[in-house]
C-alpha cells in the first residue's frame, strides 16, 4: 500500500528561497498536495512533526575520490560492496548523490574498474545514489598534474581512439576532465564526447588560455575542475580558464559551470568571494575528497600514493603538495555560507542576506547546480513537485541533522530525529 | 440586518473571524451533524482566513466537521492556476487547516457540462441541510459573488458572463493584460445565498462606501444586489470606518451605540450568545 507522508513544521528551500510550507511524499517522490487535496480528497496517512527544521534538497558531490578508508581508484578495492558501503556512510554528511571519481590511472586499472561502479538508485538500505563515474585525468598536463603521477598521464595525438584505448569502455562514465590544450581535444575528442557519449566534459589540470578554454566551451564543454586550483592562475591579460566566468563569446544561454573545493584550505574565501559575486549560478561545492574523508589524523593510501592527513589538510606523503580535501560536503557548504557572512560589510542588512541569500546560494551550490551540470535538475537537487524525495534535515547551523534518500530515513544524528520520534499521526 | 463597524480591516478581520469560531464552537459540530459554511474569495476576506488558521494552530478551532461551499470559481481556467479560487482558497486556506477535503466544494470551472455543474452544486447544498452560515464579500458595484449589477434576486448556482468592470478590476491579477483574464464564471446566486440561516458580509475599504450606501440606505434593487439581503430574518455586516463613508451619520451612530451588544457576538466565554435570534 502506497502511504502518503506529510513533514509539517518546517523551512524548505525551494525556488531559491526559504519558504514555511509542508513536504508530501508518496512512492519516493515529491509530490503536490493541492492536487491531493482536490482530486483525491484524501488526507496523509502519517504525519511527521519536523521540529522547525530547515529541509533542503540532499547534497550532489561531483568530484570524490574516496571516503572512509576506501579509494576509487584502486583495482584491488574495487567492488559493488565496497561502493554501497561509502554510498551508505556518505549519508553522514548529507550527501543522497554522488559520482565516484577515478584518479589518472593505467588503462588496465581502468578497464578492471569503470564497468563494476554502475549507476545505481539510492535507498536508505543501500545510501546514496550513483550518478556515474568522473573519470579525472589521465589527459591531463603534466604541468599541472597536482597529486596525479606524471607516469600515467597520456596525450591525445589520435583524437578519440586515444581514450577508448584507455578507458575501454565510458559506458558507466558521466564526467571526465580533461585538459583542452591537448592535441585533438577541441577539435575532434570534446565535440565526440559530449555528441556520441552523453558525457559532461570539464577542463582542468590544465595550462590552457582562456582563448581554447572558450573554444573548448563552444565544442561542447560544460565544467571546470576545481577552479582556481590546476590551472594557470587568473592574470589581467592572460585570464586563463578562469576568464571563463565572464567570458563573453558564449551564446547567452550556455551556463559555464565550475567546480569549487571550499575547504578552507584549497581556496581563500577572497576567492570563494570573488567566484560567486562573479558567476553565482556556476558555483558547484565538490569535495575532491581523498579515502581519508571521515577519518582522523594519519596516513592512508589514494591511487597509487600514500597520504597524509593532518588536522584540515591532506598531502602528499613526503611533499607539500595539497592532494585533495577532507572537508565532508556538509563541511563545505557550512564554510561557503561563512565565507559570504565574512564579505557582507553592511551589518545592518547582514541577517536578512543571510536568511534570504546565503544559507540558500550555499546549499544550491551543493544540489541544484551539480543536478544541473548532470541535466537532472527535475528529479535531484531539488525539492519541487516529481522530484525524487531525497531530502536531509538542517539545523540553523546548518549541521546534518538526518538525510532520506527516496523517501526513507537513511540517516539520523541521534534519536532525537528519528522518525518514530516525529510522527504525529500514523494510517487511520 | 446588524451593521458591526471596526476601525480598520485588520479589526474587520478580526471580527469576521471571531464570530466565525464562535458560530461554529457553539453549534458543536460532530460526524451527524455537520457545520455548513459557505466561503469568499478576494482580499476582503483573507485577514479573516489568516485569524481563523491562527484559531486552528491554537487548537480554539476546528474545522474536522465543518463542510464548506465557495461561492465562485472562473470558467476555463486551468485548476492549478494560481489565479484560480482553487487556488487561492488552497494557499490561503485549506492547506493550514484541518479540514477534510471530501468536505471541501468549490465549483469546477472546467466541467464538460456547466449548467449540470451548477445543478449539482445546488443539490450537494441541499443534501447536507443548508448552509448555516454564508459568508461573502461585495464589489464595488454591490455585487455578491459573481451576481453582476442586473442578476435576478432570486437567482440559483449558474453561469455568468462577468461585466466589463469586473475584468478591468481582476486584470491586476493576470499581469494587467485584459486578454488573458476569464470573461465568465460559475456562481451561486442570490437566491441560494439567501436560502442560508444566516448572510455575514465583510466590507472594507472607501471602494466599498458607496456600494454599502446602496445595499443598506436604499431600496431592494437588482443593480445592487447584495440590497437582497434586506429581505434575510439574519443579515450581518461587518466593515471598517472607511467602508461608513457613504452613510448617515444617523446610521453610524445608531450601530455603533449598538456595539455593545454586539460583542456578545463574538465573547470567548464559552457560552453561546444569546442574540442568535432575529436580526
Amino acid at each position: 500500500m502506497t502511504l502518503l507522508y506529510r513533514f509539517y513544521n518546517c523551512t524548505l528551500v525551494r525556488d531559491h528561497a526559504l519558504i514555511q510550507d509542508d513536504l508530501w511524499i508518496r512512492n519516493g517522490k515529491i509530490i503536490n498536495p493541492e492536487k491531493i487535496f482536490f482530486s483525491e480528497k484524501t488526507r496523509a496517512d502519517i504525519e511527521y512533526d519536523c521540529q522547525g527544521a530547515l529541509i533542503a534538497p540532499g547534497y550532489i558531490d561531483l568530484q570524490i575520490n574516496g571516503a572512509f578508508g576506501h579509494d576509487f581508484s584502486s583495482a584491488d578495492e574495487a567492488s559493488e560492496e565496497m561502493l554501497i558501503k561509502v554510498a551508505k556512510l556518505l549519508t553522514s554528511h548529507g550527501v543522497t548523490a554522488f559520482v565516484p571519481t577515478i584518479v589518472s590511472s593505467l588503462p588496465e586499472t581502468y578497464q578492471e574498474v569503470l564497468p563494476i561502479y554502475k549507476r545505481r538508485a539510492g535507498s536508505a538500505k543501500d545510501g546514496a545514489t550513483i550518478l556515474g563515474i568522473h573519470i579525472e585525468g589521465p589527459f591531463i598536463a603534466e604541468n599541472k598534474r597536482g597529486a596525479h603521477r606524471t607516469d600515467f598521464l597520456r596525450k591525445s595525438e589520435c583524437g578519440i581512439e586515444d581514450l577508448k584505448t584507455c578507458y575501454g569502455s565510458f559506458e558507466n562514465v558521466s564526467i571526465i576532465t580533461l585538459a583542452p590544450e591537448l592535441p585533438n581535444m577541441v577539435e575532434n575528442v570534446i565535440p565526440e564526447l559530449v555528441a556520441r557519449h552523453d558525457l559532461v566534459v570539464s577542463l582542468g589540470h590544465s595550462t590552457a588560455t582562456l582563448d581554447c578554454g572558450e573554444r573548448a566551451i563552444l565544442a561542447g564543454a560544460r565544467f571546470i575542475t576545481h577552479l582556481f586550483n590546476a590551472m594557470l592562475p587568473f592574470h589581467h591579460r592572460d585570464p586563463g580558464l578562469v576568464g571563463l566566468l565572464t567570458t563573453h563569446p558564449l551564446p547567452a544561454t550556455t551556463i559555464v559551470y565550475y567546480g569549487l573545493i571550499v575547504d578552507t584550505v584549497h581556496t581563500h574565501s577572497a576567492a570563494v568571494r570573488l567566484a560567486h559575486r562573479v558567476h553565482p549560478h556556476g558555483l558547484v561545492l565538490v569535495t575532491d575528497a581523498v579515502p581519508a574523508l571521515g577519518f582522523p589524523d594519519g596516513t592512508y593510501h589514494m591511487g597509487a600514493h600514500e597520504i597524509v592527513v593532518n588536522g584540515k589538510r591532506a598531502t602528499i606523503a613526503g611533499t607539500e603538495t595539497l592532494c585533495g580535501s577532507i572537508a565532508s560536503l556538509a563541511e563545505c557548504v557550512q564554510y561557503m555560507r561563512q565565507a559570504l557572512l565574512d564579505g557582507e560589510t553592511n551589518k545592518e542588512i547582514i541577517n536578512e542576506k543571510d536568511s534570504t541569500q546565503f544559507v540558500v546560494e550555499s546549499i544550491e551550490a551543493a544540489t541544484l547546480h551539480p543536478a544541473q551540470v548532470l541535466h537532472i535538475e527535475n528529479q535531484k537537487g531539488t525539492l519541487s513537485f516529481g522530484a525524487d524525495a531525497d531530502f536531509i534535515f538542517l539545523d540553523k547551523s546548518l549541521n546534518i541533522l538526518s538525510t532520506f534518500i527516496a523517501g526513507e530515513q537513511a540517516w539520523t544524528v541521534t534519536d532525537q530525529w528519528s522518525i518514530d520520534n516525529l510522527q504525529t499521526k500514523s494510517s487511520q | 440586518m446588524r451593521l458591526v463597524i471596526t476601525d480598520d480591516y485588520s479589526a474587520m478581520a478580526e471580527w469576521g473571524a471571531r464570530y466565525i469560531k464562535k458560530r461554529i464552537n457553539d453549534f458543536k459540530p460532530d460526524a451527524n451533524r455537520l457545520f455548513v459554511l459557505g466561503l469568499p474569495t478576494g482580499s476582503t476576506p483573507l485577514g479573516t482566513y489568516k485569524k481563523l488558521i491562527e484559531f486552528v494552530k491554537a487548537k480554539q478551532l476546528s474545522f474536522q466537521y465543518v463542510v464548506t461551499f465557495n461561492m465562485d470559481e472562473y470558467v476555463g481556467l486551468p485548476r492549478d492556476h494560481p489565479e484560480s479560487y482553487h487556488s487561492f482558497m488552497w494557499n490561503n486556506f485549506f492547506k493550514h487547516i484541518d479540514i477534510d477535503p471530501k468536505n471541501v466544494h468549490i465549483l469546477d470551472g472546467n466541467a464538460t457540462d456547466l449548467i449540470h455543474e451548477c445543478n449539482e452544486y445546488e443539490k450537494a447544498i441541499q443534501q447536507v441541510g443548508g448552509v448555516e452560515l454564508f459568508v461573502g464579500g461585495i464589489g464595488p458595484d454591490g455585487h455578491i459573488a459573481f451576481n453582476e449589477p442586473g442578476s435576478s434576486l432570486v437567482s440559483r448556482t449558474r453561469v455568468k458572463t462577468l461585466a466589463q468592470d469586473t475584468i478591468i478590476a481582476n486584470a491586476r491579477f493576470f499581469g494587467n493584460d485584459i486578454k488573458k483574464v476569464p470573461t465568465s464564471a460559475l456562481t451561486v446566486g442570490v437566491g441560494t445565498v439567501m436560502d442560508a440561516k444566516e448572510v455575514l458580509i465583510l466590507i472594507s475599504g472607501t471602494s466599498k462606501a458607496y456600494a454599502l450606501h446602496m445595499a443598506i440606505e436604499e431600496g431592494v434593487n437588482h443593480m445592487w444586489t447584495v440590497s437582497a439581503f434586506q429581505n434575510h430574518p439574519r443579515f450581518l455586516c461587518v466593515c471598517d470606518e472607511d467602508a461608513t463613508m457613504e452613510l448617515k451619520v444617523k446610521t453610524v451612530r445608531y450601530f455603533k451605540s449598538l456595539m455593545p451588544v454586539h460583542s456578545k457576538l463574538i465573547e470567548d466565554n464559552g457560552a453561546p450568545s444569546l442574540l442568535h435570534t432575529e436580526n
